[in-house]
């Protein structure tokens, strides 16, 4: 296999869970919702996928039941949200510690046993092309379902009617509630996808990325699917940019050590996040353009008047 | 069936009052549910987790010990939140505080007088507060999101701490192992009753600040610029108050805080720098600070609590052998609980059984 | 005088459990870094746990802590143990070890064990294993299996431990071939399978085609699986997460010294001790050699013949350090405190310790 493509397929697997994540969260935060309980969902999807794959022995109903284990356990915070409007900020945190105690507990007895991975596609002759055969063609089904969903999300946003007006309920929920908009059940709609996609990238980390399952397995990919939504500035293209950037700043990091820089190691493994960090800066410099994306009413919650 | 909100005129003081009440109630029942499922008799479950850890004197002590940090990072946070400024990286503040205040007992071992340990609460304050001045300045220099980076400032000084303490401050008589010199005496906070137990001064640290912080927050001009930007930045603007600086305020406030009870644990209850010195304090504040509703007398209840929670965790481990991962399952429930149950203080809840109504009816 | 009292009154009380009280069982607490289920290191460790109930079962009962922070948290959690009544503790991370100095000034009558640390007291004793005398084995096998002359290693953090690691498996590989390299990955974490897995799969694509780690995870294993190279495991036998791949494992294998102790306590023989015990007393136990033709197997079973029987130490001269300085001369072998401290590469490995 050449280097660069090995090198890119490892950027892929590291890259898709973020992108899928971030792609549910843009949605969810897009409606005028901040959901940080991306962490707790993706567990939840993490030990959902991989419990119900080692039960049926099919990854692939795993991954189903991933993507409905989010999007039911982001039902709790759309209830305390956005039914009982409580503090967005709290509730998300709320939801990570919940579904880090819950995804332990319901993982205990499947610590230490070897998954059941999602194989990838194999299309005879297109697999094999050079350098980017098995990119385009031989991954797991997941990496596939992450690029229709950037497709899918970045359609649906701005080329159709029901894009519109979810993006007008994130801006002024009031004059979007006036024109006849069902703000509290959109808005639910949103949140309930933002689950599933972080259920979906959950499964990919237990199905895929490391077929296993061990508490805690996200290691904190929430919180970075979070951050790539900002750094996109709720734009999808820029999302499946910044997965891949932060992905391969990962991986980066690794071959420096392979190499035998000999910088601290400490010092490359904190790259990633000082990257992210410098990102930032330089997207939200630009304050004209951060105002036009960033939904105006984020975190802001909405009680219909009577 | 539906649930509708309906806004009171005026907040109402009895479910103000009854609210945690209601949450607490809410909390046992699920944990007993919880019990229950994992096949544990419930009340005997819901004793050795609430009640037996309040039983002796030496776990008072440790609960004091533990609450102590939450106490004082939470307190802080609370000024931050109320201001609508989002500090989600106290735990890096913590290690950074840890880190500047163990300079002078790791690199000048030597000098040991009475003025070691007030100095080196000052600089863990101080580091806790330039750590926490990075994410405010690039809000409000480059108008960056707080949350983020504030939190990968939290992996950046997890790293750090981990570089240091295998690097440049290695004990040179460790045997090459990842931990600084132990404190010299002069160096250590004290222990407050060591007779009965290793609670140190930390708890009283964290008392002060938080009366000292309710009393900001409630009885001074500066307090009400606080609330009023946080309750509405336009509003805010309007009295002349400027957000920039109430960033710069509030999170320097907060990282020392959290600086200080960084300090305060590694001088108080560890003695060393180590690679490890938060089981996630800095996270567990944030459930704290909301538990105690953002009011830093509140919060001293609230710490309580969660330290509770984990010692009681440890307490049914042993005694009847539940899973640690039942305390953050815990942790997490009462914090849903409790802002549910606020909703109530503002909203009357009303539940509709009539088929759906358009959204242009509701209107009327 | 009153100190000395109490340590009399608690040699009594040691003596009369063992003696009178033989039908009250005794209590045995163990303080574990992650949870048993991790397949590495505190798996292994339960292992022993478990072994002890199995064979002492009618005289011991076993209580664990899991996941206990090695800051504030151990210290209470041991005393909790202590308090709870049990007579023998082991905890089982270098990073307790001033946690169980301090509770164990506190409960004198109580019998405590430390894992991989160096402070001992009357009730302390400390135990630690010589996992590096695998490595060698390792480092040879590697060299002879090796197309590409170049090994990875995925280390976790730098501590002495991990360093003797590295140099004992270079120095058994350069016994096979004097110009074998090693790339070293530091993870940074004891446990975290996405980043092993990232880890692995950077060295393949860098064209090593033997993965060997000192972390405690399966990920490493199952990439290498998946990429088709070989591997070793680490801690346990990984071999159901490789059929094909693993060549061999070191397993820490704790169950015969925890039944010894336990037995010491109960007939009233314990004695702090410091023990740095390896092939030899069956502390490190090597997983069948799987996958690899006969001649390395063979190879590989008479090293092991040698470092059990003690007629070879891994570290013994001549060897130079990274730096290119003399460290052992010819036929000088390393002694435990040189061993136990290691903090710097021997020549031919490229990466470079944090100082």
């Amino acid at each position: 296999m050449e280097m660069t493509q090995a090198i890119l397929l490892t950027v892929a697997t590291a890259a898709t869970p973020l992108l899928i994540a971030a792609m549910g969260e843009l949605v969810v935060e897009r409606s005028g919702v901040l959901n940080l309980g991306v962490e707790g969902m993706m567990v939840m999807g993490a030990v959902t996928a991989f419990v119900v794959a080692q039960m049926t022995g099919s990854a692939w109903l795993g991954m189903v039941a991933a993507i409905l284990a989010g999007a039911a356990f982001s039902l709790l915070f759309g209830f305390l949200t956005l039914t009982l409007v409580t503090n967005q900020v709290a509730s998300g945190l709320a939801l990570t510690i919940l579904g880090l105690g819950v995804s332990a507990m319901i993982g205990e007895s499947y610590v230490g046993l070897p998954g059941i991975r999602m194989e990838p596609i194999h299309i005879p002759g297109l697999s094999q092309l050079p350098l980017v055969g098995q990119f385009l063609f031989g991954q797991d089904p997941i990496f596939y379902l992450s690029i229709l969903l950037t497709v899918g999300v970045s359609w649906f946003l701005f080329r159709t009617r029901a894009g519109l007006t979810l993006r007008a309920i994130g801006d002024n929920p009031g004059s979007a509630h006036a024109l006849g908009a069902h703000v509290v059940r959109i808005r639910y709609l949103a949140v309930l996808f933002g689950g599933a996609c972080a259920g979906l990238a959950g499964a990919q980390l237990s199905l895929v990325y490391v077929p296993q399952w061990v508490e805690n397995m996200t290691a904190g990919r929430g919180w970075i699917a979070l951050a790539l939504v900002v750094f996109a500035s709720w734009r999808p293209w820029r999302v499946l940019a910044g997965a891949y950037l932060f992905g391969a700043v990962t991986i980066g990091q690794l071959h420096a050590q392979a190499l035998g820089l000999g910088l601290p190691s400490q010092f490359l493994s904190a790259l990633p996040y000082l990257a992210t960090i410098l990102v930032l800066v330089l997207i939200s410099r630009n304050r004209r353009s951060t105002m036009i994306n960033t939904p105006a009413s984020l975190g802001k919650p909405f009680v219909p008047d009577r | 069936m539906r649930i509708e909100l309906v806004r009171r005129p005026q907040h109402s003081v009895l479910f103000s009052a009854l609210s945690p009440l209601i949450a607490l109630a809410l909390t046992l029942v699920a944990g007993a549910i919880l019990f229950a499922l994992m096949g544990k008799p419930p009340l005997h479950g819901l004793y050795v987790y609430f009640v037996e850890p309040l039983t002796e004197v030496w776990s008072l002590h440790e609960l004091m010990v533990k609450a102590a940090p939450l106490i004082l990072i939470a307190a802080g946070l609370a000024l931050c939140f109320r201001s609508n400024n989002w500090n989600i990286g106290a735990e890096g503040q913590f290690i950074a505080g840890a880190i500047a205040g163990s300079i002078l007992p790791v690199m000048f071992p030597d000098f040991q007088s009475w003025a070691v340990l007030p100095l080196m609460l000052l600089m863990g304050m101080a580091g806790g507060a330039a750590y926490a001045g990075i994410p405010a300045f690039l809000k409000v220099r480059f108008n960056t999101n707080e949350i983020l980076t504030s939190l990968m400032l939290v992996y950046v000084a997890q790293y750090f701490l981990d570089w240091i303490v295998r690097g440049p401050w290695r004990n040179p008589q460790g045997y090459n192992f990842p931990e600084t010199r132990q404190f010299n005496d002069s160096a250590i906070l004290p222990e407050i009753w060591s007779a009965s137990g290793r609670a140190h001064w930390g708890i009283v640290l964290a008392l002060v600040a938080a009366v000292v912080l309710w009393f900001v927050l409630s009885r001074t001009m500066k307090g009400f610029e606080v609330r009023v930007l946080g309750a509405s930045p336009r509003a805010g603007r309007f009295a002349g108050f400027s957000a920039g600086k109430m960033t710069f305020f509030v999170f320097l406030v907060s990282g020392a805080c959290a600086g200080l009870a960084g300090i305060a644990e590694v001088s108080g209850a560890i003695g060393q720098l180590r690679p490890s010195i938060s089981p996630g304090y800095g996270f567990t504040a944030i459930i704290v600070a909301f538990l105690g509703r953002l009011n830093p007398l509140g919060i001293v209840a609230a710490g309580f609590v969660l330290a509770l929670s984990y010692l009681g965790g440890e307490a049914a481990q042993v005694a009847i052998g539940i899973s640690e991962k039942s305390a953050r399952i815990f942790q997490g429930m009462i914090l849903f609980f409790v802002l549910a149950s606020d909703t109530l203080i503002h909203y009357r809840i009303r539940l509709i059984f009539s088929p759906k109504a358009k959204p242009a009816q509701e209107k009327s | 005088m009153r100190k000395m009292f109490l340590a009399l009154a608690a040699a009594a009380s040691v003596a009369f459990a063992g003696a009178a009280h033989a039908e009250e069982k005794l209590k045995v607490g163990f303080i574990y870094i992650g949870p048993p289920g991790d397949f590495g290191w505190t798996y292994q460790h339960d292992q022993g746990r478990k072994a002890l109930e199995a064979a002492l079962g009618d005289k011991v009962e076993t209580t664990y802590l899991e996941n206990v922070p090695e800051g504030a948290d151990a210290e209470r959690s041991i005393e909790r143990l202590a308090r709870a009544g049990n007579k023998l503790i082991f905890a089982t991370s270098f990073g307790y070890m001033d946690a169980v100095m301090k509770v164990a000034k506190k409960f004198p009558d109580v019998k405590f064990e430390h894992a991989t640390g160096y402070k001992t007291a009357e009730n302390v004793s400390v135990y630690n294993s010589r996992f590096y005398e695998g490595r060698y084995i390792q480092g040879q096998i590697a060299a002879k299996m090796s197309k590409a002359g170049v090994a990875g290693y995925i280390a976790s953090v730098p501590i002495p431990e991990v360093v003797q690691g590295i140099n004992s498996f270079m120095l058994g590989a350069q016994s096979v071939n004097p110009d074998f390299k090693v790339k070293v990955v530091w993870v940074n974490s004891w446990f975290d399978p996405g980043k092993e897995a990232d880890a692995a799969k950077a060295l393949i694509d860098q064209g090593v085609d033997i993965i060997t780690q000192h972390t405690d995870s399966t990920a490493a294993m199952q990439v290498a699986a998946e990429r088709g190279i070989k591997a070793f495991g680490q801690a346990s036998d990984m071999i159901k997460f490789g059929p094909t791949t693993q060549l061999t494992s070191i397993v820490d294998n704790w169950s015969p010294y925890y039944i010894e102790r336990t037995k010491a306590v109960l007939d009233g023989t314990w004695k702090s001790q410091n023990v740095f015990h390896g092939m030899k007393e069956g502390f490190v136990v090597m997983a069948p050699y799987t996958n690899m033709p006969d001649d390395v197997k063979k190879m590989a079973e008479e090293t092991q013949a040698k470092i059990t029987s003690g007629a070879f130490k891994p570290f013994t001269g001549p060897i130079k350090k990274q730096d290119g300085s003399v460290w052992l001369k010819q036929g000088e072998t390393a002694d435990d405190a040189a061993i136990l401290g290691m903090n710097f590469y021997v020549a031919g490995i490229d990466d470079k310790l944090p100082q």
